[in-house]
This record gives C-alpha cells, sequence and structure tokens, in this order.
C-alpha cells in the first residue's frame, strides 16, 4: 500500500469521486494561482496578534462584525469569552484565523466557514458548521443534532456525543465524533467520511449516495441502501492517522470499526440511457 | 415553530415563577404571540380536598372590545360561584387576576370531574387547570408582559412547564395557547414542539371514553392521551414510552404532574431539546439559551436521543 501514489491510495479507498472544495483547502501552492487561495478582500492576519473579546452582553451580529474588524486589525487569534450559547456565532469566516470559544454555542454557530481553525470549549447546539468548507473545528463537549450537515471540507471533530441527523448531506471532508451519534446520520451523504467512535442509531447512512462512515459502537440500525463494506488497511492507516491529529482512540481499536458504504441500489440516476431519460423527463 | 421549557427542583421549591420567566423569554424568538405557564406549588401542603382552579370568563381579545362584555363577565363569574356552591364546592380565598382572569383555592370532596364539567358547561367560561398543586396561566404575549400580568414572579414551587407560541395552524388566542391541562384530571399538563398526525384517529379514540376537548389542537391530544392512561393504571414512565409507538408525528413533549416532569421525543428526533442535569435540579428547553437564562455560568448540556423518554421526581 505504501507504494501507491495518492490517486490511486484514493482509488483504493473509494475516495475518487472525492473533490476537494474551499479555496483554502487547496493542496497544492502555485504562485500564478495565489488568488485562488484567498477570497477577495481576505485579510492578512498574524496569528501571533491575539485579541480577547467578551460577549456577554453583545448580540451575535455585533460578536460577527467584531471579529470581522479584528481581523481587519490583523488580528490573527481571537478568544471569544462568555459566548453564553448564543446562536449564530462565528458564521462566514472566510479567513486564516484562531478562533477559540470559551464557552457553548447555540444553534447554526461556525456556519458557511472556509479556513479557520476553531475550538470550542463547551457544547454547540443545532446544525453547528453548516455548509463548512475548509479549516478545522474542533468542539470539546456535546453538539446537537445536524453537525457538521452539508460541510464540503476540511475536519469537523466533536469529541463528546452528538444528536441526529450528523453529516445529513455531507459532500466532503471529515466529520469525527467522540462519543455516541444519533439517528439518521450520514443520510442522504454524498462524499467524505464521518467517524464515530461510539454507537450509532437507527438509519445510519440512510439514502447514501457516496461517502463512508465508520462506527466504533453499536449500530442500532442501517438506512435503506447503506451495507457494510470492507476494511482495509488503508482504513485502517487513514483512521490512525486522523485520530491521532486530535488525541483520539477507538474503543476497540480501528481495525475493529464497522465500515458503512452506500449499495448504490438506489443511485441510479445516471444509469439511464439518454433515450430513457427522455422518456421520464 | 414554537419553545418549550421546563425544570424541576429535586427535594425543594424555589422561585419558579422567575425562574420560567426568565426561560420563556429568552425563547421568545421561537414565538411570540402567547406564553403560557403551568407552575406546580408545593403538592405535599394540600389537603385531601384542597385544589386551585384558574379560568377564564373571556378571550383577552374579547375583554378589550365591545360593550356589553363586561357585564356578560360579571354574569359569567357569578354563575361559576353559583354552581361551584350548588355542587359542594367551598371558595376559600379567590383572586380576580386580570379583568377576565381568576384563581380560585377551594375545598370539594366530591366527583371533580362532575364539577369542572358543570362550570365548563357555562358559555364563555374555560377552566385553564384544576390540581392541588398545578396553577396555569396562559395569555397573548411575551413571557415578561404574561408575568407580570399574573404576578408570577414571585411564585414559589417545585417544578414546571411552559411554552413560547407561533401561531400557525390556529388563532392567536388564549384557547390555542399552551401548556394544555388534561381536561378533567387533576394536576396533568403539557407543552408540545411538533405535530401529531394521527390527531383525529386519537381523539375520537379518547372520545369515546368519555373525555371531552377544549381545543383542536394536537397537543391537548397529548395531555389527555397521558392522563386517560394514567388514570387506567399506567406510571408515567409507562404512559410515556406507550406515546412513542402510539403517537404519530414528529413531536418533543413535556408533561407535568402534581410531583413528576416527564419528558419523550420521538423516533425521528426532528424537535429540539437540550437537557441538563445536576443532583438537585433538572432543566430542560428547546434552545440551550433558556437554560443559560438561570444559569449563567457554562454548564454540560446534552440533546435527548430519538424514542428517549425521561421522568423525574420532585
Amino acid at each position: 500500500m505504501a507504494g501507491l501514489d495518492k490517486e490511486h491510495r484514493s482509488h483504493e479507498m473509494g475516495m475518487h469521486t472525492e473533490q476537494l472544495a474551499g479555496r483554502t483547502q487547496q493542496v497544492f501552492f502555485s504562485p500564478e494561482e495565489e488568488e485562488n487561495f484567498t477570497y477577495p478582500g481576505a485579510f492578512e492576519v498574524d496569528y501571533n496578534k491575539r485579541a480577547e473579546l467578551d460577549v456577554a452582553d453583545m448580540s451575535a451580529r455585533e460578536v460577527n462584525l467584531k471579529i470581522r474588524d479584528l481581523m481587519g486589525e490583523g488580528h490573527g487569534s481571537i478568544v471569544i469569552k462568555n459566548p453564553g450559547a448564543k446562536h449564530s456565532l462565528g458564521v462566514g469566516i472566510l479567513n486564516r484565523l484562531n478562533l477559540r470559544f470559551e464557552g457553548s454555542l447555540g444553534y447554526f454557530g461556525c456556519g458557511l466557514i472556509d479556513g479557520p481553525n476553531v475550538r470550542v470549549t463547551g457544547r454547540v447546539g443545532w446544525s453547528f458548521a453548516e455548509n463548512m468548507m475548509a479549516g478545522t473545528v474542533v468542539v470539546e463537549k456535546n453538539a446537537g443534532s445536524t453537525f457538521g450537515a452539508a460541510i464540503r471540507g476540511g475536519d469537523l471533530v466533536c469529541r463528546g456525543d452528538v444528536g441526529s441527523r450528523t453529516g445529513i448531506d455531507q459532500k466532503g471532508g471529515t466529520i469525527i465524533v467522540g462519543g455516541r451519534t444519533g439517528a439518521f446520520s450520514g443520510f442522504m451523504m454524498q462524499r467524505g467520511r464521518m467517524v464515530v467512535l461510539g454507537d450509532a442509531g437507527i438509519n445510519l447512512g440512510d439514502s447514501m449516495y457516496d461517502g463512508t462512515i465508520y462506527i466504533g459502537g453499536e449500530i442500532a440500525g442501517l438506512g435503506v441502501d447503506a451495507v457494510d463494506g470492507e476494511m482495509t488497511d488503508l482504513d485502517v492507516q487513514w483512521l490512525t492517522a486522523k485520530l491521532k491529529l486530535y488525541d483520539m482512540e477507538a474503543p476497540r481499536g480501528v481495525e475493529n470499526m464497522r465500515k458503512i458504504v452506500a449499495g448504490k441500489q438506489l443511485w441510479n440516476y445516471d444509469n439511464l440511457e439518454p433515450t430513457e431519460k427522455k422518456l421520464i423527463l | 415553530m414554537c419553545g418549550i421549557a421546563g425544570l424541576i427542583h429535586r427535594g425543594k421549591t424555589a422561585n419558579i415563577g422567575k425562574e420560567m420567566t426568565s426561560m420563556l423569554q429568552s425563547l421568545k424568538h421561537r414565538g411570540p404571540d402567547s406564553t403560557g405557564f403551568a407552575l406546580y406549588g408545593d403538592a405535599s401542603k394540600a389537603g385531601a380536598t384542597d385544589f386551585v382552579m384558574r379560568f377564564k370568563v373571556a378571550e383577552q381579545a374579547e375583554a378589550l372590545h365591545g360593550f356589553t362584555i363586561h357585564k356578560q363577565m360579571k354574569e359569567r363569574r357569578t354563575a361559576v360561584d353559583e354552581r361551584m356552591s350548588e355542587m359542594g364546592a367551598r371558595v376559600v380565598e379567590e383572586d380576580m387576576v386580570t379583568d377576565y382572569a381568576f384563581r380560585y383555592r377551594f375545598t370539594f370532596d366530591g366527583d371533580l370531574r362532575r364539577l369542572v364539567n358543570f362550570i365548563e358547561d357555562l358559555d364563555g367560561v374555560e377552566i385553564l387547570s384544576v390540581g392541588k398543586a398545578l396553577e396555569l396561566v396562559k395569555d397573548l404575549g411575551d413571557a415578561t408582559r404574561v408575568s407580570d400580568q399574573y404576578a408570577l414572579g414571585g411564585f414559589n414551587g417545585t417544578h414546571g412547564i411552559g411554552h413560547t407560541r407561533m401561531a400557525t395552524e390556529s388563532d392567536v388566542d388564549i384557547r390555542s395557547a399552551h401548556p394544555y391541562w388534561a381536561y378533567p384530571f387533576s394536576d396533568v399538563s403539557v407543552v408540545h414542539n411538533g405535530q401529531l398526525t394521527n390527531y383525529w384517529n386519537g381523539r375520537r379514540a379518547l372520545e369515546r371514553r368519555g373525555h371531552r376537548f377544549m381545543s383542536n389542537c394536537d397537543s391537548e391530544l397529548i395531555a389527555v392521551y397521558l392522563a386517560d392512561r394514567m388514570d387506567r393504571g399506567e406510571e408515567l414512565e409507562q404512559a410515556l414510552e406507550r406515546s412513542i409507538n402510539e403517537l404519530d408525528g414528529v413531536f418533543t413533549y413535556l408533561v407535568a404532574t402534581s410531583d413528576k416532569l416527564g419528558m419523550a421525543k420521538d423516533t425521528m428526533a426532528a424537535k429540539p431539546m437540550v437537557l441538563y442535569e445536576s443532583d438537585d435540579f433538572v432543566g430542560l428547553a428547546s434552545e440551550e439559551v433558556a437554560i443559560r437564562a438561570i444559569f449563567p455560568h457554562e454548564i454540560d448540556t446534552f440533546d435527548p436521543y430519538e424514542g428517549e423518554v425521561r421522568v423525574w421526581q420532585a
């Protein structure tokens, strides 16, 4: 396996359909394509320039504008104190940034981000990091439902338990859950990987198109067209390396995790001949 | 959308009126049309024949308009007094909370169902709750407004549930506001976020068993369904578990009895609920921000899972 090049390795892991998404997710830097790596108007920030912000008496809008202002001043490390489970904090950040929330967030936290490294010391509510494009996000405690809905890239980690419909419509990236995940996790998953070290609820991977789900605990039930896949050496290597990044371990060892993939019996939208398509359109 | 909240102090009483007001006010964005409280005083202090009744003799909108309504409201209240007296209920304390809403403390050792049926039979009169511990208040406006209007800021008790309503399927009025008392069962109330898809089947089944419904709201069905199951000998937890299979739709609801608080979440887990539990307190709400309204410091919370049922004792 070690001798395989990147393309063949990705084929071996069934990841050949995956496309990297998000401007800051580009792997190979080319000076000629520098504009592809940052958004127009992105801020030049210095990770060593740090700011602290107590948001106890601020609205979500005020907090998000203040984060933007601080990035505009070149702050590359921002600590948010007393977030108080407010909704929609830290959304729409399309920039390199070290962002730390000391406390819990409400609904829709850190949605639509592309690039920042975020750490939340508390819990997060529903739809955290929805549509995340790139970056690294770590939640130290639990998360609500629809954690990482429709993410396209980056690493999204929750060290505790998460609610139902985790990674619904996931289109890329990696979701890692340290504890348990609820019903309908991976529902209509399209790409990317989900790693759950604990148990999974009913209807896991229901109607998934593609992508891979790894479960370390018990699965209450698979969804429609979700089937067991074969764990390969590459899966084990990838899981070992990925979990090590976040200092996490599978309780029974990564080699004993269960791999769930799409049976692709429902995945028939492109199987029709052109004449057949015309008939149904 | 609607927001629901619940709290219970284990082994002690506290100012739950103030706490529930804070929780519901922070959920105002989930529904500003009406707010309701089902607050439970210390049931152990009530004697075998002691009850509290909350009732109204008009809708808020009615009371603000028209030339004859005030005369009608007086007549309706007088009629309530007469019917209570006729049934042998003795009113020991009465508060006129608003022009149209009243709180009576009374003693009664007869058939409670007959008494409430007799009072409810009066045109324009609606009993919001009857119980040994339960006091149910609901009206138009946000939590602070309703709490101030009904002087709930100093209500001491063990537990309570509450609701902020965004009117979707019915009018903005008190009749359609939550919580729902499980008419005519003493001390059972429910708040609910979701939709039942077998409402009419369930309602017809309960009506065939002799139950009456005061609204067309599916949340009232849950209250009566649970009270009926408990009336047939089931424990609250058994009734909740049964409801997961027998109620169809997407729902998360809270139920309270004289000394218990319970929750249930359907198997789709489509409606939110955040739970905080410590040794002497349990708080639940549609959003963590409601629990944080009474616990400003960081706390550990989590989402109950699909099909999950829990019960706590006061």
